[in-house]
């Protein structure tokens, strides 16, 4: 019983305090393994690989499995829970304020100057993985640093994205069954 | 109820087919939240971004708290929730339950090659559309490269860059007016 409790209160602490987004919790987890001893730090690397592997948002997938390997299956949904619950209350809150002074002239323009500047932080997020998708980075400054095989890839599903509208879903279905063909 | 059932169903569907992180999730929120339900604006989403940034937890599920609740109130909030973790924890617990050396599996490793072209190929059609709506003026640009120079380059807290931001923004509406 007071294994679930710790469980319980390590995950909702996770949640409460990871900021920006799932590999802010990894942290947490290592503490996690150095504290309780519930799975050592090797484990933990492939739990951090099978959850960059396999789809869901990979702060979730941690929890699930960490909570798993600790208590099984239950063990899985309520670390799950308890990760998620404070992000629901701090979330209810902030949009509860946010309905008052939506109209407000002050957090228009705070907004104002928000947004362009996630698109910036967006861009940061993913450039490692346009590098590291589109060049081969061991063979940088050599006419084999471009992956030609996925660029011309890229190149299609693009043209054809942006020119038919198909639903994001079928992309990366698309993107799978063509990795699997040309053993990518 | 069937806006419940829709919330629902619409966050396990960008739950199941999100590789990555939140931002991964970008397209998708796009294609059912913004055109298909029209549950809120693209400027809403990316405010919802901003914050769930800057507030604890997985930005895929403050985001899906944000919208859940504008849509269908607490109830929503909580039921979008659930339906964005539903896949994660079904899947892993299969993964986890059966097959520990998941990611070695050559038809795995195959598929996901081709899934992150998939993925980069619906980040470069968001970040640019995205783009097009807010880095279109010289105080735009000039945001979004400090965004991406700061987070990518420096371990500044992207808490406090995003405080600044909004800072600039209303230090840009009083010169301006």
């Amino acid at each position: 019983m007071s294994l679930w409790l710790t469980v319980i209160i390590e995950f909702f602490k996770t949640g409460l305090f990871a900021v920006g987004g799932g590999l802010a919790t990894i942290p947490f987890l290592q503490d996690m393994a150095v504290k309780y001893g519930w799975f050592d730090l090797e484990t933990l690397s492939t739990m951090i690989a099978v959850s960059e592997s396999t789809p869901g948002p990979i702060g979730i997938n941690m929890a699930t499995y960490v909570g798993y390997i600790t208590l099984g299956p239950l063990g899985g949904v309520i670390s799950t829970l308890s990760l998620v619950a404070p992000s629901i209350i701090v979330i209810l809150i902030i949009a509860n304020m946010l309905d008052k002074f939506k109209e407000s002239k002050i957090v228009k323009q705070v907004f104002n100057g928000i947004r362009p500047f996630v698109v910036g932080l967006i861009l940061a997020a993913t450039l490692d993985l346009f590098l590291s998708t589109l060049l081969n980075l061991d063979m940088l400054f050599s006419i084999r640093m471009f992956s030609w095989l996925s660029i011309v890839i890229f190149a299609i599903m693009l043209f054809v994205y942006k020119k038919y509208k198909i639903n994001p879903i079928l992309v990366i279905v698309i993107g799978a069954i063509i990795g699997i063909l040309l053993q990518l | 109820m069937k806006e419940l059932v829709q919330l629902f169903c619409a966050w396990f569907k960008m739950g199941l087919f999100t590789f990555g992180g939140g931002y991964a999730m970008l397209p998708m929120i796009q294609k059912e939240v913004i055109e298909k339900y029209h549950w809120a604006s693209e400027d809403e989403v990316m405010d919802y971004y901003a914050i769930g940034q800057c507030t604890p937890g997985i930005i895929a599920v403050n985001t899906a708290t944000f919208i859940g609740y504008k849509v269908k109130g607490v109830v929503g909030a909580i039921v979008s929730t659930l339906g964005v973790v539903c896949p994660s924890v079904i899947i892993i617990t299969l993964i986890a339950a059966c097959l520990t050396n998941f990611q070695d599996i050559p038809v795995v490793q195959h598929a996901l090659a081709g899934i992150r072209i998939s993925v980069c190929v619906l980040m470069a059609v968001s970040i640019y559309n995205l783009g097009k709506k807010s880095v279109n003026t010289l105080f735009g640009i000039s945001l979004c490269l400090a965004g991406f120079i700061f987070s990518y380059f420096t371990n500044v807290s992207i808490v406090l860059l995003v405080i600044i931001a909004g800072i600039c923004g209303v230090l840009q509406g009083r010169i301006s007016k």
